[in-house]
């Protein structure tokens, strides 16, 4: 492939989006334009409404855009897509137990991107369903299993190894963590990072939980009611947030050591700290 | 793996054979299931049972006609000396038969135009729903019996009638169950991975249908045979002398109360086939909701 | 810092046990439980899912007595009475003299009725003879105390109107409208925003400090614990492996259990993603109580 390594994956330029019914038209997302570099894990923070979701749904393609455009290896991408564009960008869903289909074999879920994308020779996808259950850290013989006995943090690995299984380019995870346990959580964070950088994949990472923000992301952007209110490096947003929202953002988040008690006053009351000031 | 399966969890979600341990544990069920068996096995073994097999035809005992039930005639005989429990036996195997050409046939149509309509929504929907709602608002018997009234009363005949009021329910059925795995998250994987509708149509959403579709279709094997009894017992049906239990509840209630047995076995025949399908059916339900 | 109070406790769990299963087959989920909530106190009750930390809730305000196939053994005083044997007892005090909070409070309220003949049962709970006329006054009033703008119009309203931090906040007003002596809040906010649910953890601990009502909270989220709770039992696998004060807990944990929760958790102020092994190991020590947590000696008078 002769493609430039240094130029952004995905762009959103100017995006936006509107959804309207009996004469209402409410903005979903509006004027939104970021740049996604190849490798990084790139966070998208919001509440409910602030246009996360319908983002997420653009990029995958299940919704068209009102104006604006999105641009995936410096091609434009609209709703109607390759193969290969479809299969360059995958899903991880938050509900792993809603993700998988209960009346098929884990290997049965894993297997059918090979399939539809006719990736490897026939005789060898039951082998690479078994490499990809060991990528994740479970085991071959989990692809016989139904996911019904499974636990969630199991059934996550799975839906990840499924979105593997495309070869992607690009994962856009939706809150792939938040209803795990946090063992679990921080064992499938941990997951994510090694294949990042095994695989060289690139992540859009949506999230409501800045702490996962500040130990996973690279880049993060912050979305309030369709609009992007603040976005860049982690470390900067967390040591000198610019807007009123991202500050409210953090001081609202739980905390569980005096380090981050100390610094989330600090962000409330609205004065900069240096980054690692703890 | 990662983590422990919870205790809690694995109290409430042990093995696969939930469905039968909940279906079998319920008498009923398991007296719907007897009933079932028993009538089947009779049916299908008809003619090694039955001490007059030649009395399906038209020629019976010129000996014993209209005789009581008795140590030879169990439940007694028709106007002709014809054994009852034989014909009774024989007219089973005509209804199971009906029944299983009927589902064979309604089930797959329905299941299809539920599906296709559930899952792509819009114009397809709508035409697909309106379609079938005109066939669910007629009465089922009217609708029979209308078609009845173009076509000649043959057995055949009587199946198509029955297949075309039928189908309908299913598709109305298997659509609610579609709307409602259309939102699940496997759906929206399906997609995003890119596979073709055919391929979620009937890998991914149908296999969920199943617990749906197999209790509806053991509560309605009961219902068809009710329904074809009740054609042929308005003359509709099956003619003579092939052996049906409508007609037969047809024929010997013209000669109540004196040969009573004509009129009432046959009658308690067609009660007990649909009081068993009816009961597997019902213990099906509750077990595949006991799966979850 | 808390002192201990020197009152009689509110709640005094001895032993819970509780099993799921017919004769041939039961499997224990709750393997002995013990704890106490004095008057005021807002304790927590922290752990996974699957811990047992929600049947445990369940139990106590006599909600799973009566499932088939479930086996209950040990008490729950609470009220002069045993709330372990479930039955009328504990169903006579529920929404009166202990209220319950759950974790989405739009599914919690009954969408079919409006607000203001909800609040009209829970306030009957309490006093059989109340005036409807009394009773809306009072409801106004429970609204207006939890910062509600217009209680009138919330009033009038059906659930699904609201948005979710309100329902929040009506909830609230109804669980402490009758002054319970305990309030049980299970994951509350959890299925709400950041925001909203720091707004309504700040609520719920005024409005009880108000009341005086002691509270047991039940949480996977530690972070809620800290900012929340004056004393904190861990829970895992059906067991209590740690108990004491927030403070103790948290600065001076000493289960390798807790110490592994609290690792795992991502922290804002940064350190990257928590080393933890690949498995987590089974961590079945005994409980470890901290200085001045024993339980109490008075529980049974």
């Amino acid at each position: 492939m002769t493609r430039d390594m240094s130029a952004p994956i995905l762009e959103l330029d100017r995006l936006g989006k509107t959804f309207s019914a009996d004469g209402h038209s409410v903005a979903a997302l509006s004027d939104v334009s970021i740049a996604f570099e190849r490798g990084e894990c790139h966070a998208i923070v919001g509440e409910s409404g602030s246009g996360k979701t319908t983002l997420a749904n653009l990029v995958l393609g299940l919704l068209g855009a009102t104006s604006g455009e999105i641009r995936f290896n410096g091609k434009p991408l609209g709703r109607s897509r390759t193969r290969d564009q479809k299969r360059a960008i995958q899903l991880v869903q938050q509900n792993p137990l809603s993700a998988l289909n209960p009346r098929r074999s884990v290997g049965a879920s894993i297997r059918l991107p090979l399939d539809v994308h006719n990736l490897g020779k026939k005789s060898e996808r039951n082998a690479s369903v078994a490499a990809l259950l060991e990528e994740v850290g479970l085991e071959a013989a989990h692809a016989r299993r139904s996911p019904r006995g499974l636990s969630g943090g199991q059934r996550q690995r799975i839906a990840i190894a499924r979105a593997l299984a495309c070869e992607p380019e690009l994962l856009v995870l939706d809150e792939p963590t938040s209803a795990l346990d946090v063992l679990v959580q921080a064992r499938v964070l941990q997951l994510l990072q090694r294949l990042r950088q095994e695989r060289g994949l690139t992540y859009l990472f949506i999230t409501h939980d800045l702490a996962v923000v500040r130990a996973i992301a690279d880049r993060v952007s912050v979305f309030q009611k369709g609009r992007l209110v603040e976005t860049g490096p982690v470390e900067a947003i967390f040591s000198d947030p610019k807007s009123a929202y991202t500050r409210e953002l953090i001081g609202a988040i739980p905390v569980v050591t005096e380090a981050e008690a100390a610094l989330r006053a600090e962000i409330r009351a609205g004065t900069n700290v240096p980054a690692g000031a703890e | 793996m990662s983590e422990p399966d919870s205790p809690v969890m694995a109290a409430r979600t042990r093995g696969r054979s939930r469905a039968w341990t909940a279906f079998s544990a319920d008498p009923l069920s398991l007296l719907g299931l007897v009933i079932v068996v028993a009538i089947v096995g009779l049916a299908i073994f008809a003619p090694f049972v039955t001490p007059y097999p030649d009395h399906v035809g038209p020629t019976g005992d010129f000996t014993a006609m209209t005789a009581a039930p008795s140590g030879a005639f169990w439940f007694g005989t028709d106007m002709i000396g014809r054994d009852l429990f034989t014909r009774i036996l024989f007219g089973y195997r005509l209804s199971l038969i009906m029944a299983i050409v009927v589902l064979a046939i309604a089930v797959p149509i329905g299941v299809i135009v539920g599906l296709v309509a559930g899952y792509k929504g819009g114009w397809t929907d709508y035409i697909l729903m309106r379609i079938t709602d005109v066939f669910l608002a007629v009465p089922p018997l009217v609708l029979a019996m209308a078609i009845m009234g173009f076509l000649e009363p043959t057995l055949l005949n009587g199946m198509l009638a029955i297949t075309a009021m039928w189908w309908p329910w299913y598709a109305r059925l298997i659509y609610n169950v579609t709307r409602a795995e259309a939102q699940e998250g496997y759906v929206l994987a399906a997609e995003t991975v890119g596979a073709s509708t055919a391929h979620i149509l009937f890998r991914e959403i149908l296999p969920n249908c199943w617990p749906s579709i197999l209790t509806k279709m053991t509560l309605d094997v009961g219902f068809v045979i009710l329904m074809a009894s009740s054609l042929s017992f308005l003359g509709l049906g099956v003619q003579p002398p092939t052996p049906d239990l409508g007609s037969m509840v047809a024929d010997g209630a013209k000669y109540m109360p004196d040969a009573w047995w004509l009129t009432v076995f046959p009658a308690i025949a067609i009660l007990l086939v649909v009081l068993g399908f009816n009961l597997v059916g019902d213990g099906l339900r509750e077990a595949f909701e006991a799966e979850g | 810092m808390m002192e201990i109070n020197p009152q009689k406790p509110v709640l005094t769990v001895r032993d819970l046990r509780l099993a799921f299963g017919d004769r041939h087959h039961a499997t224990e989920v709750l393997h002995g439980i013990s704890m106490h909530i004095r008057a005021g106190e807002k304790v927590a009750l922290v752990g996974e899912s699957g811990s047992g930390k929600s049947v445990t809730a369940r139990l106590a305000m006599g909600l799973l007595q009566d499932q088939k196939r479930t086996h209950v053994s040990g008490s729950i005083w609470f009220d002069g009475i045993d709330a372990a044997k479930g039955g009328k007892e504990i169903a006579r005090r529920r929404g009166n003299r202990v209220a319950m909070i759950f974790q989405d409070p739009t599914s919690a309220l009954n969408p079919t009725f409006k607000i203001r003949g909800q609040f009209r049962d829970v306030l009957r709970s309490g006093d059989r003879s109340i005036a409807k006329a009394e009773a809306d006054r009072r409801a106004e009033a429970a609204l207006a105390e939890v910062s509600i703008p217009d209680p009138k119009r919330a009033l009038d309203s059906y659930a699904f109107q609201l948005s979710g931090g309100m329902n929040q906040r009506v909830m609230i007003a109804m669980a402490l409208a009758n002054r319970p002596q305990l309030l049980i809040a299970d994951e509350p906010g959890t299925a709400l925003d950041v925001t909203v649910q720091a707004q309504t953890l700040k609520l719920m601990h005024e409005m009880t400090e108000r009341t005086g009502t002691s509270v047991l909270l039940i949480s996977h989220n530690l972070g809620v614990v800290r900012e929340f709770a004056d004393r904190v039992y861990v829970i895992y696998r059906g067991r209590i492996v740690e108990h004491g004060t927030t403070a103790q807990l948290f600065n001076d944990p000493r289960h390798p259990y807790t110490r592994a929760l609290l690792a795992a958790i991502p922290k804002i102020s940064g350190g990257g993603l928590p080393d933890l092994p690949e498995r987590s190991p089974d961590f079945e020590n005994p409980l470890i109580t901290h200085e001045g947590c024993g339980e109490p000696t008075e529980a049974f008078a």
